[in-house]
């Protein structure tokens, strides 16, 4: 698929009569169809793009700022036809689904945004990927270490560690300063009438859990779900659980 | 040939251990040898002692002063930042100053860090005022700098070149084109460019470009006649790269001469080579640039190689074979495994002398005595075709004695020899020849 005149990947599983289901990956960018996914498109439609600039899909040389992505997956749905969406954003790419609900709410029937950065905490800071090692950064989304070697391996493949590579340049790109955040963001959400659904890992090392409260206090209808016990990367460490949350509430 | 002089100006405190090979660690002071090395980006300045800066700054400008009196055509300053291994974060500021005290040599800057300056127009200005003091000496340098100048001053890594080119193209116009003029670009936007001081040299001071290992920065450089000044390598390596110069030259049509070519290598003269080689040994100690293979400290790879800083593959010059330079620069992050993780091995229990014995070996560390000094400076200076040559001294953990003795030597014996040896090879420097307009200067 072409979108302003670049091409954008997807990846897309299920059927059914109920809402398709959007999920935007992280800013580490997204390995393949996950447990994750699996497991969401067990209830339906799930189409899982990568980011503009991300993995498959060509960089847009001219992005400055997350909103530019968002702008560019809207027509991209428009391409694709799926005018009415669910979306799940997680991390990075749930700062991007706010910006997509800040510029066309009607879209979306409920937003979930996991463990996602854009706002400048109250408390604490968002764990600056830029100063660290891939690893180091990606361990850090994780409360259980024996989850990332399970699904990246004690020591990372290159393919792995290109894609973070990859990734990180693109992320670089939209948000070096501020990091993590947008001055405006918070001043628009409260325009956002869709049901949504805040998730936090109980011990995210990455976005400090006061940003899931500014985030659920800016939106006038929503709640925000801790899961305990699970880090940054929710829906690698917890995938049944996370669907389980998501599909819930969509339904 | 041109001959310059020059050190990194590192931060030496023996009382705060940073000095030698030994550093505090949480304010615990370790015993010598125990002490782990500087970690780059990894000191924090609750050390800084100003007392001790206050002479240190004031050691380098003296060694300056005398190294002009000794007869070196150039002193040259770089610029880190955040960086023990480098006190010159601000270095407009010591050129200024030599602009003043100095009478005759070139200031030599390489270089200001150009993508870090979101204010291209001030440093315009800067030069343009460093230059008009100093009667026309300055020779400005630009660099892209390396991860540690982005993370200090917060330069979006990935429009390091880009910014790199717009900011020498505002300053070259600003300097050469009569004001006021608007400046809509894509990195730097101005609606009045019209400063009042405009460089004494005209149409503008000489620029030349420090560099390792970026081919698109070499291939640049030769494309607007700058003389590529390589900084450190093994002499193979920054021979084929000055062969790729050569070649970029020739495809925009002009051919490349030894006023094109300079390079910076550690040189350290005593009286005899036995004393030599035993000082020569404190540029591997202490707070010096933890680039260098050997050196006590340690580099942070992923800061070094940050986002979009410099192609993760292809595009890369010959000296990507000088593997610990490479790593250093954090170049092959993405295929190589994280280096950061590994236990630190206390100072007392790394062995140095290896590498310095091969850094001798393969000319990247040049001691001895006037006399063998002299010897292995006209291999590396024929070797490579060089109109320009700085020698690197008094760092690491030399001391001003050090420095001083050293430099003494050199103007009596070794820079004559060397001007002798370009004159019998013809390499004429860029002040023989210039390089821009490739006529006898």
């Amino acid at each position: 698929m072409q979108v302003a005149g670049l091409r954008v990947q997807y990846l897309e599983a299920g059927a059914g009569a109920g809402t398709p289901l959007l999920v935007l990956h992280r800013s580490t960018g997204n390995p393949g169809w996950l447990p994750f996914h699996e497991e969401l498109s067990g209830g339906g439609r799930t189409v899982v793009p990568d980011l503009p600039g991300y993995g498959q899909s060509e960089r847009p040389d001219w992005a400055r700022e997350p909103r530019d992505l968002a702008i560019l997956l809207h027509r991209a749905l428009d391409h694709i036809g799926l005018d009415r969406v669910s979306v799940v954003g997680l991390g990075f790419g749930g700062w991007v689904a706010a910006e997509m609900a800040v510029l066309q709410q009607q879209r979306f029937e409920r937003l979930v945004l996991v463990g996602a950065p854009g706002i400048r905490p109250d408390e604490g800071e968002i764990l600056d990927q830029m100063m660290m090692a891939f690893e180091v950064y990606v361990r850090a989304c994780f409360a259980d270490q024996s989850a990332f070697d399970a699904e990246f391996g004690e020591q990372p493949d290159a393919a792995t560690r290109e894609l973070w590579d990859f990734s990180r340049e693109m992320t670089a790109r939209l948000t070096w300063k501020p990091y993590m955040w947008d001055w405006r963001l918070p001043y628009l959400l409260p325009e956002v009438r869709t049901p949504a659904l805040l998730v936090w890992g109980g011990e995210d090392g990455v976005v400090p859990r006061s940003v899931g409260r500014q985030y659920r206090d800016a939106l006038p209808e929503a709640r925000l779900e801790v899961v305990e016990g699970a880090g940054h990367m929710v829906e690698v460490e917890r995938p049944p659980e996370l669907a389980a949350l998501v599909r819930a509430f969509v339904a | 040939m041109f001959l310059g002089y020059f050190t990194e100006r590192p931060y030496q405190d023996p009382e705060a251990g940073i000095s030698g090979a030994f550093l505090t660690e949480g304010g615990q002071l370790f015993a010598p040898g125990d002490a782990p090395g500087v970690i780059d980006l990894g000191t924090s300045n609750g050390l800084y002692n100003p007392r001790v800066a206050h002479q240190l700054y004031n050691r380098y400008l003296d060694e300056k002063v005398y190294a002009e009196e000794m007869g070196f055509d150039g002193l040259m300053l770089n610029e880190h930042h955040a960086s023990l291994f480098c006190m010159g974060g601000a270095i407009n500021v010591e050129a200024a100053i030599l602009a003043r005290i100095t009478k005759r040599a070139k200031i030599v800057l390489l270089g200001n860090v150009l993508p870090i300056w979101d204010d291209p127009m001030w440093l315009a200005e800067e030069l343009a005022e460093i230059d008009l003091i100093s009667g026309g000496r300055l020779v400005p340098g630009w660099v892209r700098g390396t991860g540690r100048e982005s993370v200090a001053h917060n330069a979006q890594s990935p429009f390091n070149w880009e910014r790199f080119q717009e900011a020498h193209d505002f300053v070259i116009k600003t300097w050469t084109t009569d004001g006021p003029f608007r400046w809509e670009g894509k990195h730097f936007q101005y609606r009045y460019v019209n400063p009042w001081s405009r460089p004494m040299q005209q149409p503008h001071p000489p620029i030349w470009i420090p560099g390792t290992l970026s081919k698109n920065t070499l291939r640049w450089a030769a494309e607007h006649r700058y003389p590529y000044i390589m900084l450190g390598g093994e002499l193979d390596a920054v021979r084929e790269s000055f062969d790729y110069y050569r070649e970029c030259a020739s495809n925009v049509g002009y051919e490349a001469g030894p006023e094109h070519f300079g390079y910076v290598i550690k040189v350290h003269v005593e009286e005899s080579d036995d004393q030599a080689y035993e000082v020569g040994r404190k540029y591997l100690q202490g707070p010096s640039n933890p680039f260098i293979e050997g050196n006590q400290g340690e580099v942070r790879q992923h800061l070094q190689s940050l986002p979009g800083l410099s192609p993760r593959k292809g595009d890369m010059l010959p000296m990507k074979r000088d593997r610990a330079q490479a790593k250093a620069r954090g170049v092959d992050t993405a295929e190589a495994p994280p280096k950061e993780e590994k236990p630190r091995v206390p100072q007392a229990e790394r062995d140095f002398s290896g590498s310095y014995d091969k850094q001798i070996e393969r000319f990247n560390i040049v001691v001895g005595s006037p006399e063998t000094v002299i010897e292995r400076m006209h291999h590396v200076v024929e070797t490579l075709q060089l109109g320009s040559v700085f020698l690197w001294d008094g760092d690491g953990a030399m001391s001003h004695e050090d420095a001083m003795s050293s430099l003494t030597l050199m103007g009596r014996h070794v820079l004559p020899a060397m001007r002798q040896i370009g004159d019998d090879l013809n390499l004429p420097g860029p002040y023989d020849f210039d390089p821009p307009r490739g006529s006898v200067g």
